[in-house]
């Protein structure tokens, strides 16, 4: 019987990555926007991407794909918003990783400016799977407590962009908007952050804008 | 909970390396997982030893490395270990640090038996 020692030294996420990457080039050269958003369940993705459908539609060409572990109730609530959506349900994966956007790709209209992703709601697991991103979304919504960042600190710090929302219902919680900003941009200093609300507007031309010119950088550099 | 999934592949990556060298049994798995790689190695312990079963890695023993997270800032130099995930310099208060280490999450190495003498 013999034995040996092998030297692997392979990245455990690396056929993600892989994918991922086969995805974001594909995607740059096309001149479309990626954005994967995350979230804990109920942070409201959908309602601020029914927000965006609704800002953004008449102008611009947007597509969404939504991960859920079950039901097409996100797919059908931008549908009804008048802007193509697929749904991938996991199934019971917690969450999305790249082959599964591989597969639905085909399908995305070639001619689309923004594609957004709307994570499975899971403020952990979502933040190890690049899917072919451009940005990352991290959104945090005023009632889920003003100490999430120090508590979730990966989804903070690999993100590029930090959307505080249903601030409308500040008036009525303990959480201190200041303090969530500080402790964001601690533990990532490059962090966007916007202060938002689907239900009154807040922000969210600020949003929009902001998209915007992520875009003409994105065909800048590919143009 | 997502380290399910990533002992899956990395039972592919096992079964491949296993074939490539012509062995009988993966005994030893190690890898080095970073403190903000986003998986814990006590769930990565059991998802292995429960997806191990009946595999060509049944008997094998996994090593968890833990690799703590450092960075080095690139404004001023210093390098130095993160703990309380304040990503400034500590030297000069510069924000713009690169992270050395932390983040991984690699199969580092296997041992490995043939039956042939």
């Amino acid at each position: 019987m013999a034995t040996k020692d092998v030297i692997v030294l392979a990245d455990l996420l690396g056929t993600n990555k892989k994918i991922a990457s086969d995805i974001r080039t594909e995607l740059e050269r096309r001149g479309i926007l990626a954005v994967n958003l995350l979230s804990s369940p109920g942070a409201g993705k959908t309602s601020l991407l029914e927000q965006i459908a609704v800002r953004l539609r008449d102008t611009a060409k947007m597509a969404v794909i939504e991960g859920d572990i079950e039901t097409e109730r996100d797919a059908e609530r931008i549908r009804a918003r008048g802007v193509p959506a697929w749904q991938i349900t996991t199934g019971g994966a917690c969450h999305l990783e790249a082959k599964m956007i591989a597969r639905v790709l085909p399908q995305v209209p070639p001619e689309s400016e923004f594609l957004f992703i709307e994570n499975v709601g899971n403020l952990v697991c979502p933040a190890s799977y690049e899917l072919g991103e451009r940005l990352r979304f991290v959104l945090l919504s005023t009632p889920e407590g003003d100490d999430k960042p120090k508590k979730y600190p990966k989804a903070f710090t690999t993100s590029d962009v930090l959307v505080l929302t249903k601030v409308d219902l500040l008036p009525y919680l303990p959480f201190d908007l200041e303090k969530v900003k500080a402790e964001a941009l601690e533990l990532n200093p490059r962090l966007q952050i916007f202060v938002t609300s689907a239900v009154t507007g807040q922000g969210l031309d600020e949003l929009i804008a902001f998209l915007w010119r992520a875009r003409r950088d994105l065909t800048a550099r590919h143009a | 909970m997502h380290e399910l999934s990533i002992v899956a592949g990395l039972f592919e990556t096992l079964s491949a390396q296993a074939r490539e060298n012509r062995a009988a049994r993966i005994t030893g798995v190690t890898l080095r997982i970073g403190r903000l790689s986003g998986v814990v190695p006590e769930l990565l312990e059991s998802a292995f030893d429960m997806y191990k079963k009946g595999t060509i890695a049944e008997a094998a023993k996994l090593t968890v490395e833990v690799v703590p997270l450092r960075v080095r800032c690139r404004a001023c130099g210093a390098e130095r270990g993160v703990e309380s995930y304040v990503f400034l310099c500590a030297a000069c208060a510069s924000p713009d640090l690169e992270i050395l280490q932390g983040t991984e999450m690699i199969l580092e190495r296997i041992e490995l038996e043939s039956d042939d003498a």
